[in-house]
């Protein structure tokens, strides 16, 4: 399962970031190799509709989890229409902070 | 002849520059009147009456699941993000959608053709004998406010004397309804807000090289700044309207001053010669 992380930075040692669609950078991590691909986000500047253009990059990683703050309604109908789990991480911890919570299943999902 | 009011600041008194200015000129002859604030049209409020609905549409894209490969070409060339493509299927966002038809060019499928959608209305009426108000609205929600101005405009088309009353702001939506002016009347009040705004809206009327003239609303009687503004980028003062609660009671009951207020018919009429003088065309 490919587990999609916004984040400020590259790697998995990178903050959270809250925001979706303007993340810097999105983290894609395998669960089972625990690989990790790290994508720098050509949105962060973009005028609007960033939420349904970012939710496209997740399709097209293969993600079915997004780790994130909180998305926005376009996201959301994007997100739920694409059959993406997002997951609400508000910590200051790391991506690897982020996917411990999930694994332990202490995040709540976010309403879709 | 075409002349536009238009302000920078919001709430300076742009609908009651231009309903009382239409309102004076139909008087003795044909006008029409074009509401170009299409996300807050509000000079029908001056002129109560029935109106004709004219729908304005914009292009979107429609998928042809039978065509389409989920390539994502369309997604990924869509600036404004109104198409996603998911792993099964396309999303369409239409109210992000800015009709620029990149999609269907992109696609190379050839799955995608533009298909009408409404995204607001033009209204028009006659509530006067010789005046023809016509008001674009924009349905709330959506962006494309130039989109509605145009189809406003265009039905005002073919009137001899037409006054375009444009929305606050510089934007897309004020150069839109600048487009193709003789003239612009700038109103303006007297505070650092309006002085700050005119200066921005004096700036784009220059560049776009529409000779303007400035209206001063709600003054107290110590324009300095705004004249010394006004008379070192040669705008000259076409009128002044004073801060008087005669004149607030009259607006804030939807009447006209012009009307309702000895004396300001003639100034109305005065302004008009004024803008004809600047404009340097025959009205």
């Amino acid at each position: 399962m490919i587990v999609g992380i916004t984040a400020r930075a590259a790697g998995t040692d990178a903050p959270v970031e809250q925001r979706f669609g303007r993340a810097p950078y999105f983290v894609f991590v395998d669960t089972e190799t625990g690989k990790a691909e790290s994508i720098e986000n050509p949105l962060v500047d973009a005028a609007g509709g960033v939420g349904p253009r970012a939710v496209q990059m997740f399709s097209e990683h293969g993600a079915t989890v997004v780790i994130t703050g909180q998305v926005g309604g376009n996201a959301a109908r994007a997100l739920g229409m694409g059959g993406i789990k997002a997951y609400a991480y508000r910590g200051s911890g790391s991506v690897a902070d982020a996917l411990a919570e999930y694994t332990a299943g202490n995040l709540q999902l976010l309403p879709l | 002849m075409k002349i536009a009011i238009a302000s920078g600041k919001g709430g300076t008194g742009k609908s009651t520059v231009a309903a009382n200015l239409a309102c004076t000129l139909a008087l003795s002859r044909e006008v029409a009147l074009v509401d170009c604030d299409v996300e807050e049209p509000n000079l029908h409020l001056f002129f109560p009456d029935s109106a004709e609905d004219v729908p304005v549409t914009t292009l979107v894209p429609e998928i042809d699941p039978a065509l389409c490969t989920l390539c994502g070409e369309c997604g990924k060339f869509c600036r404004f993000g109104a198409l996603s493509v998911l792993k099964d299927r396309v999303l369409l966002f239409p109210e992000l959608c800015h009709s620029c038809g990149g999609c269907s060019l992109v696609c190379p499928q050839g799955a995608i053709r533009e298909v009408p959608r409404t995204i607001g209305r033009v209204a028009c009426s006659c509530p006067l004998s010789r005046l023809t108000l016509v008001s674009g609205v924009l349905n709330e929600g959506e962006v494309m406010a130039p989109t509605v101005i145009r189809a406003a405009k265009m039905l005002a088309e073919g009137h001899p004397l037409i006054l375009y009353d444009a929305s606050p702001g510089i934007a897309c939506p004020v150069i839109e309804t600048l487009e193709g002016v003789d003239a612009c009347i700038l109103v303006t009040e007297s505070t650092p807000f309006g002085l700050h705004d005119l200066r921005l809206a004096a700036e784009v009327v220059e560049s776009t090289g529409i000779p303007a003239g400035v209206v001063i609303n709600r003054s107290d009687g110590r324009d300095e700044e705004t004249l010394d503004f006004c008379r070192e980028r040669g705008l000259p003062i076409l009128m002044t309207i004073p801060f008087s609660r005669e004149i607030a009671a009259i607006q804030n009951r939807g009447g006209l001053i012009c009307r309702d207020l000895p004396g300001w018919e003639e100034r109305f009429a005065d302004l008009f010669e004024a803008v004809v003088k600047i404009a340097g065309v025959n009205p």
